[in-house]
C-alpha cells in the first residue's frame, strides 16, 4: 500500500483525502491549527445561493474513513525527499513518511491593518468581511460598537487586492460576489438599513453571479457606487464619514456610515517558515505557487511526487477547490500506481 | 627690470583673469540690494574680516572640512591649494628679500629660478631654496593624487566622482601640467646653471644625463608659462572659478549676505563657488540607492551656471539636504534649487486658489493641524486627539475635514504665487481662532508654518508639544516594552535640527538604540514631496535601503515622527512602524477598551468621551 | 445663406477621431506610467483640491486619452501638489509628475509652442 501525506486539512485537503482513501491509498492529513476544514470554518453561507456552509463542513469532516490518519496542531519543521518518497518532520519530534505529498496549505487573508487609511483597528466601526461572516454565524444581532442597530452600512471592495500599495497586484476574485452576498444577508437581517457597495469593478464571473447582482439591486435595494475610497474619517460619535469621487458622475461625494465592511483579499502565504519557501518551490509574480503547466498538469510541482491543489495556487471558490481536489486525487492515485514505471509524463486527454 | 618673452603667456593670462574677475565681481556688487551693499561696506571695516580670513585659511587653503571627513581627499585638496598658495607667498617673499630695491613684477617670483638661476648668497637663501623645493614637492604630491583619483576614485573612499565637461577637463589638464612643467623648467635650469635644491637639483641631474638641459630649459619655461596662462584664461569658465569665488563667498557670508528666495548676485556667487568636487554625489540617496546619477547638486549647479537646466532633473530631488550637509564650501544648495524651480514654474495663480476653503474658524487655545498625509495614517491623528482629550486641552482640529494644504508642496513645485495665496487664506483662519499655539503632525507643514506664515504664535511639531506636555506633567507616560530605533525625518533634521526633543520624549517610554544614519546624517525615507519625477520604483529602492541601514543594529520598533516616513517604511518593514504620537497615546495611563463592532460590547468610558 | 430659423447646437459628442491627443503623448513621453491608470478614482477621492475646486485627476487622464484639450486646460492648474493621490494610487502611477507635465503641455499649447 502506498502512502500519501496531505499537508493542509482544509477543503482541498479533506476532499482529496476522502477520494484517495476510496481509491485505496493510505492517507495522512497534517493540519497546523486545531481543527479541520480550513477557511470553510470562517464562512457562514456560500455564494451564490447562500448555501449554509455548516453541512458541507460536516460532510468533509465526517469523510474520515478507516486508513485515514489525521494530525492536528502540527507544525512542520522540516521536509526531506528523494525519488522514493518524503520524510516530514512535525513539531521537531515526529516523523511521517510518504510516497507522495499533496500541498493544500491554502492562502492568507490580507491584514486590514496594513491599509491604515481605512481605519481598521483605529476606528471602532470598521470591520472586515471575515468578521462580518463570523457575526452572521454567531447568530447574534449585528450592532455598532456603540450598541446601536446600524442604519447605514458600506462595503469597500478591493481591500488589499489590485493594490500596489498593499503589496498585492492580483484580483482576489471572490470578494465582489461575497460583498453582494453579504449585502443581501445583512439587508435581510436589518431590513431598515441602507447598504452601499463601493467598487472599482464588479467581477460577477461565475454562474448565477450576475443574476445575484440584479437581485441585490431590485429585490433588496442595495446601492452600488463606483468609487474607490482613499481614506475614512471618524465622527465624534463613532460613525464614519467617507469622502469619495463618484466616478460615474465625476463629482465628489461625502456620506456618513454607521459601519464599514472591508472586503479583504486573498493573498499568498508569505510568513517565514511557510512550506513553499521551505521546499524551495518557485512562486509566480503574484506570490502564489508557480504552476509550470496550468493547462496540461496544473497540480504538479518540480519535485517528483509532490502535488499541489486549492488556494495555494491562487484565489478560488469552494466549488473550484473541490473540483481541483478530486482531480489531483486521481492524478496522485495514477502516480502511485505507476510509480516504478513513472517517466514524468502524465496521461491526459489532450495528448491522446 | 627682468623680462623675457616667455613670461607673456603668464602675464597676459593673469591680466585677463584679474580683469575678468574685477569686472564680474563689480557687476555682482553693484547688482546687490542697497542694504546688502551697506552690509559689505560695513563688513570690510569690522572684525568680520578677520573671521572671514580665518575661515578662508582653514577651508579654502587647508580644506579642513574635507580633511576631517576623509584624510586622503583632504590632503589632496590641501596640498594643491595650500601648497600653491605657499609657493606664491614664499616665492614673493624670497624675491623681495633677494632684490628689495628692484620693481617686483608679479611674474618675477613665479619665474624666479629663470631670472636668478644661481642666486648665490642672500639672506636665508638656503632656507628659501629648500622650502621652495619642498613646497613644489608638496604640490606635486597633490597633482599625482588628483590624477590617481580620476583613475580610481574608489581608493579615496568615493564611490562616484564627477563626470566632467570638456572645458573642465581642458582647464584641469592645464592645471595639472603647471607644476610638473615648473619642476622640469627649474630642474633643467639647475642642470644647466646649477642652483637647484634637493628636488630640482636631483631631477636636474637625472635629466641632465639623459637630455640636453641647456637646450631644453628655455622651452620648458615657455611651456610652464603657457600652462599657467592657459589655466588663467580657462579658469573663469571652468570649475576652477571656485578658487577666487569661494573667497568672495566666505566674505559675503561673514558680512551677513544670504539667499533670499529669488535670484540675486549672492546666488551667482554660490553657483560659481562650486568646484564640482563630487562629495555631494556619494551623499545623495538617489545615487547610491536609486540608480539616478544625473541630478546631483554638482550637476544641477553646473546646469544652472551654464544655462542648460533640464526641468526633469531639477524636479528630481528629494531636498533632503544630505548634499548640502556634505558640501565643503557650504553652498546653500536647497535655496538655489527652490529659486530655480520658481523660475521654471512660477505662473499666475489659477482662480481656484483665491477661494476661501469652506471651513469655519473655531476659537481655541491650541490649533491642531494634522497635515494632508496624516489623514492617510489616521492612527497618528487619533493618537493626538486622544492626548488632547486626556489632558483636557481646548483645541481646534483645523484640517479635520481635509481640504486644507499648508502650501509647502506648492512651493516645492515652484508655483510660488499660488503657494502664497494658499498661505494667506490659511493664515486668516489661524489668526481668527485666537490660538496661541499651533501643533502639527507633519514636518513639512511645520517648516512652512514656522518660516513662511509670519505668525506670532508658537508653532510646534507634535514631538515638541508632547514632550512639553510630559514635562509639564499634563500627561503621564508609562514605559512600553521593547527597543526602538528612531528615524529623524529629513524635514526635521539638517535645517530645523530637531533631534533631541523626539528622543527625549521617546526615551521616557522605550529603550532607544542608536543608528549610524541619524541626526544630521539621517536618510530620507523616499516619500519626499519635493521630488516630482521619481516614480515608485526609485522611491521604494531608497526606502528599502534606508530601512536596512536604520535597522542594522536591530530594534523591535521603528519610530518616526512624520506620516510620510511611516507610510514609506510600513511597506518594506518587517518590524512595526509607529509614530511617536501613537506610542505616547499607548503609554498614557488610561483604560483603553479596544472595540470591534459586534465582537465586544463597548465599555462606557468617561475618559474616552469624544464630544 | 438660408436661415433655418433655429440654431444648431454645438456638438456634445466626443469626436474621437478629430480630437488631438498631443497632451497625452507629451505626458506619456515624460511619464509612461500614465498608461497604468485604470480610472478607479482613488486619486480623486484623496484629493485635497477637490474640496474647494472642480478638479479630478482621474477625469483629467481620461480627458487626455480622449483628446479633450479645452477641458484639460480649464482644470489642470488647480492641483495643490499635496501628494495624497500618489500615496493612494493602487497602480503606482506617478501622479504628481503627470499633473506637472500636463500643466506644462497646457501652457505650451496656450503659448502656441506645440
Amino acid at each position: 500500500m502506498k502512502s500519501v501525506t496531505i499537508i493542509g486539512g482544509g477543503v482541498a485537503g479533506l476532499e482529496a483525502a476522502a477520494r484517495l482513501t476510496r481509491m485505496g491509498q493510505a492517507v495522512t492529513v497534517i493540519e497546523k491549527s486545531d481543527q479541520l476544514g480550513g477557511r470553510l470554518n470562517q464562512w457562514h453561507a456560500l455564494f451564490p445561493f447562500r448555501t449554509p456552509a455548516g453541512p458541507l463542513l460536516s460532510k468533509l469532516r465526517n469523510n474520515v474513513a478507516e486508513g485515514m490518519n489525521m494530525i492536528v496542531n502540527a507544525n512542520i519543521t522540516g521536509v526531506e525527499y528523494n525519488d522514493d518518497g518524503f520524510a516530514i518532520r512535525i513539531n521537531n519530534n515526529r516523523m511521517i513518511t510518504a510516497n507522495s505529498v499533496l500541498l493544500t496549505t491554502g492562502f492568507d487573508i490580507f491584514d486590514a491593518e496594513k491599509k491604515e487609511e481605512y481605519g481598521y483597528g483605529i476606528y471602532e466601526n470598521v470591520i472586515t468581511s471575515v468578521e462580518l461572516e463570523q457575526m452572521f454565524h454567531s447568530g447574534k444581532p449585528i450592532l455598532t460598537a456603540q450598541g446601536n442597530i446600524p442604519s447605514r452600512i458600506g462595503f469597500i471592495h478591493c481591500v488589499g487586492s489590485r493594490d500596489e500599495k498593499a503589496g498585492n497586484l492580483h484580483c482576489s476574485k471572490v470578494c465582489c460576489v461575497t460583498a453582494v452576498k453579504q449585502a443581501i444577508e445583512i439587508k435581510e437581517l436589518i431590513p431598515s438599513a441602507e447598504i452601499f457597495l463601493y467598487y472599482m469593478d464588479l467581477r460577477m464571473f461565475g454562474r448565477h453571479f450576475e443574476e445575484l447582482y440584479k437581485e441585490a439591486q431590485f429585490k433588496h435595494g442595495i446601492q452600488f457606487i463606483r468609487a474607490r475610497l482613499s481614506e475614512a474619517f471618524e465622527n465624534p460619535d463613532g460613525t464614519l464619514q467617507i469622502r469619495i469621487e463618484d466616478t460615474l458622475l465625476a463629482k465628489p461625494l461625502k456620506m456618513n456610515l454607521d459601519m464599514m465592511v472591508l472586503m479583504v483579499g486573498i493573498q499568498p502565504q508569505r510568513k517565514t517558515g511557510n512550506l513553499i519557501d521551505m521546499l524551495g518551490l518557485e512562486r509566480d509574480a503574484d506570490g502564489f505557487l508557480m504552476q509550470e503547466d496550468p493547462y496540461g498538469s496544473p497540480f504538479k510541482t518540480k519535485i517528483r511526487g509532490l502535488y499541489c491543489a486549492g488556494g495555494i495556487t491562487g484565489p478560488k471558490t469552494i466549488e473550484e477547490t473541490l473540483i481541483e481536489a478530486r482531480a489531483v486525487a486521481a492524478e496522485i492515485n495514477n502516480y502511485l500506481k505507476h510509480k516504478e514505471t513513472y517517466t514524468g509524463h502524465e496521461h491526459f486527454v489532450m495528448e491522446l | 627690470m627682468k623680462f623675457d618673452l616667455f613670461v607673456l603667456p603668464f602675464a597676459l593670462g593673469l591680466t585677463f583673469l584679474l580683469g575678468y574677475l574685477t569686472v564680474k565681481y563689480s557687476v555682482w556688487y553693484f547688482k546687490l540690494e542697497t542694504s546688502d551693499r551697506v552690509k559689505v561696506r560695513k563688513g570690510f571695516s569690522s572684525l568680520r574680516v578677520i573671521r572671514a580670513l580665518r575661515e578662508i585659511f582653514f577651508e579654502s587653503l587647508l580644506h579642513r572640512r574635507i580633511f576631517l571627513k576623509n584624510r586622503l581627499l583632504g590632503f589632496m585638496h590641501m596640498s594643491l591649494a595650500f601648497g600653491w598658495f605657499l609657493l606664491i607667498a614664499v616665492g614673493n617673499l624670497e624675491s623681495r628679500i633677494y632684490q628689495p630695491a628692484e620693481l617686483n613684477l608679479p611674474y618675477v617670483p613665479i619665474f624666479f629660478k629663470f631670472f636668478h638661476a644661481n642666486p648665490g648668497a642672500f639672506p636665508m637663501h638656503r632656507i628659501f631654496s629648500f622650502v621652495m623645493d619642498l613646497l613644489l614637492l608638496f604640490v606635486l604630491t597633490g597633482v599625482i593624487l588628483a590624477f590617481a583619483k580620476r583613475i580610481s576614485s574608489g581608493a579615496y573612499g568615493m564611490k562616484r566622482t564627477t563626470r566632467l565637461m570638456a572645458s573642465d577637463r581642458f582647464a584641469m589638464t592645464s592645471l595639472w601640467l603647471i607644476f610638473p612643467l615648473r619642476l622640469l623648467a627649474e630642474s633643467f635650469t639647475a642642470a644647466a646653471y646649477g642652483g637647484g635644491d634637493f628636488l630640482t637639483g636631483t631631477v636636474g641631474n637625472l635629466l641632465g644625463n639623459l637630455l640636453s638641459a641647456t637646450l631644453l630649459y628655455y622651452p620648458a619655461w615657455w611651456a610652464y608659462s603657457m600652462s599657467l596662462g592657459i589655466f588663467f584664461i580657462a579658469l573663469p569658465f571652468s570649475r576652477y572659478m571656485h578658487i577666487p569665488t569661494e573667497v568672495v563667498l566666505i566674505f559675503s557670508r561673514h558680512f551677513g549676505l544670504e539667499e533670499t528666495g529669488h535670484r540675486t548676485p549672492i546666488t551667482e556667487i554660490e553657483i560659481n563657488s562650486c568646484s564640482r568636487c563630487g562629495l555631494c554625489l556619494d551623499a545623495c540617496q538617489l545615487s547610491f540607492a536609486g540608480g539616478v546619477h544625473t541630478i546631483q547638486s554638482a550637476y544641477q549647479l553646473k546646469a544652472i551656471r551654464y544655462h542648460h537646466i533640464e526641468p526633469k532633473d531639477t524636479f528630481n530631488c528629494l531636498m533632503c539636504r544630505r548634499c548640502e550637509n556634505t558640501c565643503p564650501v557650504g553652498i546653500d544648495i536647497s535655496s538655489i534649487r527652490m529659486i530655480t524651480r520658481k523660475e521654471l514654474n512660477g505662473r499666475t495663480p489659477d482662480p481656484s486658489f483665491d477661494r476661501q476653503p469652506a471651513i469655519q474658524t473655531r476659537k481655541a487655545d491650541v490649533i491642531y493641524f494634522a497635515g494632508c498625509m496624516t489623514h492617510q495614517t489616521p492612527a497618528i491623528k487619533k493618537a493626538m486627539q486622544t492626548v488632547f482629550k486626556e489632558s483636557n486641552i481646548s483645541y481646534w482640529f483645523m484640517d479635520e475635514l481635509g481640504g486644507l494644504c499648508c502650501g509647502r508642496p506648492m512651493m516645492f513645485a515652484g508655483h510660488h504665487q499660488q503657494a502664497l495665496l494658499m498661505i494667506e487664506k490659511n493664515r486668516k483662519l489661524i489668526e481668527e481662532s485666537g490660538a496661541q499655539t499651533m501643533v502639527t503632525s507633519c514636518p513639512i507643514c511645520f517648516k512652512v508654518f514656522a518660516r513662511d506664515y509670519n505668525l506670532n504664535i508658537r508653532i510646534m511639531h507634535h514631538t515638541q508639544y508632547l514632550l512639553e506636555l510630559a514635562l509639564q506633567k499634563k500627561i503621564r507616560l508609562e514605559p512600553i516594552a521593547g527597543s526602538a530605533v528612531y528615524h529623524d525625518p529629513c524635514e526635521l533634521s539638517r535645517d530645523l535640527t530637531i533631534y533631541e526633543e523626539p528622543r527625549q520624549l521617546l526615551g521616557k517610554m522605550m529603550k532607544l538604540t542608536t543608528a549610524e544614519f541619524e541626526r544630521d546624517n539621517t536618510l530620507c525615507c523616499g516619500n519626499s514631496l519635493a521630488n516630482f519625477s521619481a516614480g515608485n520604483d526609485v522611491r521604494q529602492s531608497v526606502t528599502r535601503d534606508a530601512f536596512e541601514k536604520l535597522t542594522s543594529q536591530g530594534a523591535q520598533y521603528l519610530i518616526t515622527s512624520c506620516p510620510m516616513c511611516k507610510k514609506a517604511f510600513e511597506k518594506v518593514a518587517d518590524v512595526p512602524v509607529k509614530d511617536i504620537a501613537e506610542m505616547v497615546s499607548k503609554s498614557i495611563h488610561k483604560r483603553q477598551p479596544k472595540v470591534i463592532a459586534g465582537k465586544l460590547k463597548a465599555e462606557p468610558s468617561a475618559a474616552l468621551t469624544f464630544h | 445663406m438660408i436661415g433655418f430659423g433655429y440654431k444648431i447646437q454645438a456638438d456634445r459628442q466626443i469626436d474621437y477621431d478629430s480630437n488631438n491627443r498631443r497632451i497625452l503623448e507629451f505626458v506619456r513621453d515624460g511619464e509612461p506610467s500614465i498608461d497604468w491608470c485604470m480610472s478607479c478614482g482613488t486619486c480623486a477621492s484623496a484629493c485635497t483640491a477637490a474640496m474647494t475646486a472642480d478638479y479630478s485627476l482621474r477625469r483629467l487622464i481620461i480627458q487626455a486619452r480622449r483628446g479633450m484639450e479645452n477641458e484639460i486646460r480649464e482644470s489642470v492648474y488647480r492641483c495643490r501638489f499635496c501628494g495624497k493621490c500618489f500615496n493612494a494610487c493602487p497602480r503606482g502611477v506617478n501622479t504628481r509628475n503627470i499633473v506637472y507635465l500636463m500643466q506644462l503641455a497646457a501652457t505650451k499649447i496656450t503659448n502656441h509652442e506645440i
